[in-house]
């Protein structure tokens, strides 16, 4: 396998000043430039990304992942160690730099297109695709200031996922936009990854890394910890993260500070609490808890994955304006769905217990039950989800 | 070189970014493209007004056009004096004020002070082509030396390309460059023959006599570059006659030194530039 973008011993140094000198005066009092102290923002990190994968860079704040995905696209340049690209690279670190407030959209696609690397024929090729997929039609003659900052951000995210890279890199800007932006957004990444492109990321966004990412690299303070497989590399390094991690006497996952606790989740189905269930058969999701104590006003989530760890539902008491007043001591909750909109296979329940705010986590239980879906009356051929589709020639009498 | 390899094929990158530059200027003005005539025409009334009523500057007549007028003299120097100036002023901020874009997007950096120094130019032609005009309208005949006037302008620009490049770095470092190239520049207008003829220049150093061994003031006021580009402009546009072949070698010479130099600076600290902006 080809690795699109292969990184070797890299390392950045930053030079924290004491006293910045930026004005020739205290340069030359000092008789020199600066006090500084030289901080490593990344340090003899290496690793491969293979082509065509969603490669994610993760990592708390001032581990270094941004500097390495700007290293990736050479803005930045590596004091140590080489990085080698093959491909053409577009980098997403901020949309809409380099538009001109008084000229027109249409002018500024032209001039940020170029910027971004793209050939005037390449861009009238595809310029009716980037203002159809802005949004910003009825507006693209008009000077760009007078743009309201969601047009102006669509426009300039339009501009640069057209670019058609062979990587793209990609710095958070996924949370770009309204919810219809967004899905189109995500649309076209799910296009770019179906096409066989490479995409780097870089985000703070566990639920659509976990959708998106086949591969994970983790950085703590400028060095790499682990690189591998999304599903796994990703759970550690949430583990890592969250305060008050441990593993239960029943071997499950669960963090939280621990004052109301999931005790349990049972799967309901046909009356009795079973492991099996059928598709589409009607499922009730029953939550034990115990609180320690008194808690006002408590959010209680549920959340379904599948077993290799995709994302698929989630719902909590606070959205259903399902409403607790106050828990205390042992009870059981239950949320009822009528027909589990589920094909066939693995699934595991999360559980968990918030406050009011959905801030503060009291107790979340990964694992807390699972499950697996049988075949049923359903007869669809594949997927995680359960449609019940069923087929007609509509004009030939079917009824 | 990479560098200027690299340039040339963003060269769309180029005219787009010389494109805003120019349109973008100008925007939400009545006169638009026009005023980049205005300003240096109103400058030379205002010289115009003082050094020939007030303080009374006598060039001599244009040999062999036999032009004799002080505002037209002037311009011949003034525009590509101003010309200069403006490049080093806005290729020395071309870096700082596009830092949005270089800390964001890679693209060879070289662009943006050869996009500014290209928007420069286009309006400079425009000015240089309605004082054609005039010169022809009062009786000179620039025409024939034309071609000459662009290589002499390609050169200017590339020497002015170069001290700008320099600066734009140095600006990036030190912020101060810019008001020190306020004053520099200022110093160096009046240094360069621009309002006063270069003979007023020799008379004061021939009274003078020599400074130390053979060298003259006049020696040293002629190592001004743009003393030798001015007398190149002048020679062709208001004297219509070959210029001193010193002179053009000069101009040569000081444009290829000036450019190298520009980017042998720029090419070190290109890199660099997304983390020291």
């Amino acid at each position: 396998m080809n690795a699109a973008v292969s990184v070797e011993g890299v390392s950045k140094r930053f030079r924290v000043y004491h006293e910045r000198n930026q004005t020739l005066k205290s340069a030359i009092m000092r008789r020199r430039r600066a006090v500084y102290e030289d901080f490593w923002a990344l340090r003899d990190v290496s690793f491969e990304i293979p082509a065509g994968r969603t490669f994610a860079l993760v990592g708390d704040n001032g581990s270094g992942k941004s500097t390495l995905l700007k290293t990736l696209a050479q803005i930045l340049y590596p004091d140590e160690g080489t990085v080698r690209v093959n491909g053409r690279v577009a980098a997403l670190l901020e949309v809409g730099s380099g538009f001109h407030p008084e000229l027109s959209g249409r002018e500024n696609v032209y001039l940020n297109g170029s910027i971004l690397g793209m050939t005037r024929t390449e861009i009238e090729r595809k310029f009716d695709d980037i203002v159809g997929f802005s949004g910003v039609e009825d507006f693209i003659d008009q000077p760009v200031k007078n743009y309201s900052s969601g047009m102006y951000v669509r426009l300039g995210f339009s501009v640069a996922i057209n670019v058609d890279p062979e990587i793209l890199l990609v710095d958070e800007v996924l949370a770009v936009g309204d919810a219809a932006f967004q899905d189109k957004c995500a649309e076209k990444f799910a296009d770019f990854r179906r096409e066989g492109r490479t995409v780097v990321v870089v985000s703070h966004s566990m639920p659509s890394l976990r959708a998106m990412a086949d591969q994970v690299a983790w950085l703590d303070h400028g060095s790499l910890v682990r690189t591998g497989d999304a599903g796994t590399v990703l759970e550690e390094y949430l583990d890592s993260t969250r305060q008050g991690v441990r593993v239960d006497e029943s071997g499950r996952v669960r963090w939280g500070s621990g004052e109301a606790r999931i005790d349990r989740v049972d799967v309901v189905s046909g009356g009795r609490t079973t492991d099996v269930v059928r598709s589409l058969a009607p499922v009730t999701l029953r939550v034990h808890y115990t609180a320690d104590e008194a808690i006002p006003n408590p959010v209680f989530g549920l959340a379904i994955e599948s077993h290799d760890g995709v994302y698929l539902w989630a719902n909590n008491t606070r959205d259903q304006g399902w409403h607790t007043p106050r828990i205390a001591g042992s009870g059981v909750l239950e949320c009822q769905v009528p027909a589990l909109a589920l094909q066939p296979g693995g699934f595991s329940v999360l559980a968990s217990v918030v406050d009011e705010t959905t801030t503060h986590v009291y107790d979340y239980l990964r694992d807390a039950a699972r499950f697996q879906v049988t075949h049923g009356d359903l007869h669809e051929s594949g997927g995680f989800v359960a449609l019940d589709g069923r087929w007609s020639a509509p004009g030939e009498g079917a009824s | 070189m990479s560098l200027v390899s690299d340039t040339f094929r963003s060269r769309e990158l180029l005219a787009n970014l010389t494109r805003r530059e120019i349109s973008g200027k100008y925007k939400r003005t009545a006169l638009g493209q026009l005023w980049s005539l205005v300003n240096p025409l109103a400058q030379m009334v205002i010289f115009w007004a003082v050094f020939s009523f007030v303080i009374r500057i006598k060039p001599a007549p244009g040999d062999p056009s036999g032009l004799d007028i002080f505002a037209v003299w002037l311009l011949c120097g003034l525009l590509p004096w101003a010309f200069f100036a403006n490049v080093v002023n806005n290729g020395m901020a071309s870096l700082v004020s596009n830092e949005n874009l270089i800390k964001k997007v890679w693209f060879p950096r070289l662009v943006l002070p050869v996009s500014s120094t290209l928007a420069v130019v286009v309006s400079w032609a425009i000015e240089m082509a309605v004082l054609t005009v005039v010169l022809v309208v009062v009786g000179g005949r620039p025409l024939v030396w034309l071609p000459l006037v662009v290589v002499a302008m390609a050169l200017l620009a590339l020497f002015s390309l170069g001290v700008g490049l320099m600066f734009a770095v140095l600006n990036v470092y030190f912020r101060d460059t810019q008001h020190f190239i306020g004053i520099l520049m200022q110093a160096w207008f009046y240094a360069t023959p621009v309002i006063y003829p270069v003979s007023y220049v020799a008379k004061v150093s021939g009274e003078t006599g020599a400074l130390f061994g053979s060298v003259t003031l006049y020696d040293l006021y002629r190592l001004n570059p743009m003393e030798r580009f001015l007398e190149v402009f002048r020679t062709l546009l208001y004297d219509n006659r070959w210029p001193p072949l010193d002179s053009t070698l000069a101009a040569f010479g000081w444009a290829a030194a000036a450019l190298a130099l520009g980017l042998w600076v720029f090419s070190r600290h290109q890199r660099r530039l997304a983390e020291v902006l």
